[in-house]
């Protein structure tokens, strides 16, 4: 039973600098990282410490509250250093990679013969089980719960997002087996939403045991959140987990050949990039690796994941555990001469206010300005226009300022993550922090009611 | 641009927590902040934002007044040299400056007056001073008589921003228009000053004899007929207060409020539905010459038109979500036109309207998505 969805609300932001279809591998970095805070919600206890030698797939830490989830180490090497923050917050863990990889091997296994509860098992204690994430909360799935739906989205719609069925190629085999997986963890259906735009990858129409999905639209329409929204809304006390095609594909791939596999492909992109394209490399490589073709410009930004949802990196520092994109933009720190007045015909704006409403069909170089100050909430509506879901965004964003609980629960919390929200958090003319507004409620209804 | 800059850096310091005029940062930011888009960074979640901000809004709005406010000057002259006969003698030039000149003090005192007390109020609770009083500040003299005297416009400017804004939190917390605030402050405290034949044509108060002036509305309430024409109606040169006559220059700004995405089409369109449905309704079976005024025309003259429009749609004070938006400005027109037509006391009726309507208009956005929440909460018993 396939669905064909169309998605009016959102937009699509027309970036420069989106990559180029090529792909090559990136050199071996010196040092990768795991970075705790990537995985929201988790306290790290460390299984190794400093000094000791890892291998692919050696457990590094656990989750505090889910001591049964382990995060694996994607290289063999020695853990060099545990950097931490303010109140000694784990910020991330060096690993000093060794010349060539050796992998710990978990052993083949056959799907189809083993029980859910032994997958589940063997997941975990793989470090794949952090690929697969959840509605509500937007944290990594809780594997005590049965989900009542398991969502792929089969493309990204964000700003220079990288092309799934681009980097899904040749992985047919692993995908397939990881989607059979994936079949035994829920009763439900397993959804491989695509995109309606076409130029979908064979892997993604030939696979089977999925309910394929088609979304039709602008951005937000690849995102989980959006998809299961209109799929098949999550009520409270329900939840469906969500997990990207290549680590489905990584997930077939530890139950084909025994080894956690920690290599993707990400692209590099945003207008300051110099030959944006696709590498491969592995997760937690360092930034600097994968920008050889060097920077267009000193100013900039180097942000692991795409414009509106990733997580800033530093030009030393490595890439995040989620997302596959690279994104380098310009810093925008300087003060701009009277800027509210402009015509502005290189501004984009989703309002009409500025000239740039004459060139519908251009890209644009945004950099990371607020463009304006934090103000009381004054223009109403335009959340609307880019959150395509039966939800009243700006009500639950007050409800949510004022830790309202009960109103948040019945304006639809559960079914929101803070990734559907971007576009809200772009669009604002009051320039709040919708994202991080949105995080905090999931964060207290988490805490208040599971 | 680099030496305003410079200036700008060199006496921040004085501003800054801990400098000698520390108390007075709000004022320096708001100056600041008109002179560079400041050079603030996200720092997380959206790494870009959208160009728009509070200022370009507010501004694209005060653009979207001015014509109302050109053709506003003009009339005020043309109704003053015509009624003294002297409207060829003047020329167009002649016409105009004299608006200007009757207008400008009006504008002069709307901002002084109402950005003093937003400085003071910023000051004193050390907030960051809102860029809402651009438009109230031009919105005042617009919906005002041109003769009104000057200190009752001070007062009524201070009434406005204090109790209809400033007491709530400032702007975007605040429950009525502070614009209508000012205006029905002047209605109900200087009643004399706000109605008749004496304010409405500049120089009618010092030269009776010579000029008087009724609105067309003032004189239906009176059951006199009204002889005219709709063009005039429609381009505006009959009395009123100053911005609101012209029709056509309220269109004009209603297209750049709808193109530009900051004005509520659906508000204007319910608001003009509501209103000539009731208009009609009374013309069917009229009675007086207001009930028998052709709806057309009911439309086009008072501040009808300027409340749909300018008034009606802003967004701090009307309905949040779409379809309240839809039965808000229904429910204006509705009601503009029966207080209207019904209650000669009260000749205007959508200064009322709107005002009674920001107040009803959480609830009705609270029944909406009460809506929302039961259609969730079925879904949960249906599973």
């Amino acid at each position: 039973m396939s669905k064909d969805i169309r998605i009016k609300k959102g937009v699509d932001i027309k970036l420069q600098g989106s990559a180029e279809k090529v792909l090559v591998a990136a050199p071996r970095s010196e040092s990768y990282t795991l970075k705790p805070t990537d995985f929201h919600g988790v306290i790290p206890k460390m299984h190794v410490k400093v000094g000791d030698h890892v291998d692919v797939g050696t457990p590094v830490f656990y989750d505090k509250n889910n001591p049964e989830v382990n995060f694996v180490s994607p290289v063999s090497g020695e853990v060099v250093e545990l950097k931490r923050g303010a109140k000694r917050k784990l910020l991330e863990i060096i690993i000093k990679a060794d010349a060539t990889d050796t992998a710990i091997d978990l052993g083949k296994v056959n799907v189809g013969s083993m029980s859910p509860e032994a997958l589940i098992a063997h997941l975990l204690k793989s470090g794949t089980w952090a690929f697969m994430r959840q509605i509500p909360y937007a944290v990594i799935a809780d594997h005590t719960k049965k989900p009542k739906a398991i969502c792929v989205s089969g493309f990204n719609s964000a700003p220079l997002a990288a092309d799934e069925n681009f980097m899904i190629e040749g992985k047919d085999k692993d995908f397939q087996t990881g989607l059979d997986a994936l079949k035994k963890l829920t009763q439900g259906p397993v959804y491989l939403n695509l995109n309606g735009k076409g130029n979908t990858s064979t892997v993604f129409t030939k696979a089977t045991s999925v309910e394929r999905n088609q979304f039709n639209g602008p951005h937000p329409a690849g995102n989980p959140g959006v998809q299961v929204h209109h799929l098949n809304p999550v009520n409270k006390g329900e939840a469906v987990w969500y997990i990207f095609p290549q680590d489905v594909a990584a997930i077939g791939s530890l139950l084909n050949t025994g080894n956690y596999n920690a290599e993707r492909i990400v692209c590099t992109t945003g207008s300051e990039v110099n030959k944006p394209q696709y590498f491969k490399t592995i997760q937690g490589s360092a930034v600097k690796d994968l920008l050889k073709d060097g920077l267009k410009s000193d100013n900039v930004r180097h942000i692991s994941g795409d414009v509106l949802t990733g997580n800033q990196v530093t030009a030393e520092g490595n890439i995040s555990f989620y997302g596959h994109e690279l994104t380098v933009i310009e810093e925008g720190n300087q003060p701009e001469f009277m800027g509210w007045m402009t015509p502005g015909l290189n501004k984009f704006s989703l309002s009409k206010t500025f000239l740039s409403w004459l060139t519908p069909n251009k890209t644009y170089t945004i950099n990371t300005n607020l463009r304006g100050e934090e103000r009381a909430y004054v223009v109403t509506g335009e959340y609307d226009k880019v959150l395509p879901m039966d939800i009243y965004p700006m009500h639950m964003i007050k409800a949510a300022l004022i830790d309202d609980i009960d109103q948040l629960e019945r304006l639809g919390i559960y079914e929101v993550t803070p990734e559907d929200f971007a576009l809200c958090e772009f669009a604002c003319t009051s320039k709040m922090e919708v994202q991080d507004i949105i995080r905090k409620a999931l964060d207290l209804v988490k805490q208040e009611c599971s | 641009m680099k030496f305003i800059q410079n200036i700008f850096d060199k006496v921040k310091p004085n501003f800054e927590k801990g400098g000698k005029l520390e108390k007075l940062h709000p004022a320096f930011e708001a100056f600041e902040t008109l002179m560079f888009v400041p050079s603030a960074t996200t720092k997380k979640g959206a790494h870009i934002r959208d160009a728009v901000d509070l200022k370009r809004t507010m501004i694209t709005v005060v653009l979207a007044l001015l014509p109302a406010l050109l053709f506003g000057m003009y009339n005020v002259g043309y109704q003053h040299y015509s009624q003294l006969g002297e409207l060829e003698a003047q020329g167009l030039m002649g016409i105009f400056t004299y608006g200007l000149l009757e207008v400008l003090p009006l504008i002069v005192i709307s901002y002084a007056v109402g950005l003093g007390v937003e400085f003071a109020f910023a000051i004193s609770r050390g907030h960051s001073i809102n860029e809402g009083y651009l438009v109230s500040g031009m919105l005042i003299p617009l919906i005002v008589p041109v003769d009104v005297p000057l200190w009752m416009l001070a007062v009524a400017v201070i009434f406005a921003v204090v109790i209809g804004k400033e007491v709530f939190g400032g702007t975007g917390m605040n429950i009525l228009n502070p614009a209508l605030t000012a205006r029905a402050f002047l209605f109900f405290a200087y009643p004399t000053q706000m109605s008749g034949d004496k304010v409405w044509v500049s120089g009618a108060g010092s030269n009776p004899d010579a000029i008087s002036g009724e609105t067309i509305l003032g004189q239906l309430a009176g059951n006199n007929e009204v002889t005219t024409s709709i063009s005039d109606m429609f381009y505006g040169f009959i009395p009123g207060s100053v911005g609101e006559t012209s029709v056509l220059a309220i269109l004009i700004g209603a297209a750049l409020l709808i193109f530009s995405g900051i004005g509520s089409w659906r508000i204007m369109l319910s608001t003009l539905v509501g209103g000539a449905l009731i208009a009609f309704l009374f013309n069917e079976n009229g009675n007086n010459a207001l009930q028998s005024f052709d709806w057309i025309s009911h439309l086009l003259v008072g501040g009808f038109m300027f409340g749909a429009v300018f008034m009606a749609t802003d967004p701090v004070t009307a309905t949040q979500t779409t379809r309240g938006k839809w039965i808000y400005g229904l429910f204006i027109g509705i009601l503009a036109m029966l207080i209207r037509i019904i209650n000669p006391a009260y000749p205007e009726g959508m200064m009322m309207a709107i005002i009674f309507m920001n107040i009803m208009a959480p609830l009705i956005d609270h029944y909406v998505v009460e809506a929302n929440i039961k259609r969730r909460l079925k879904r949960v018993k249906s599973v």
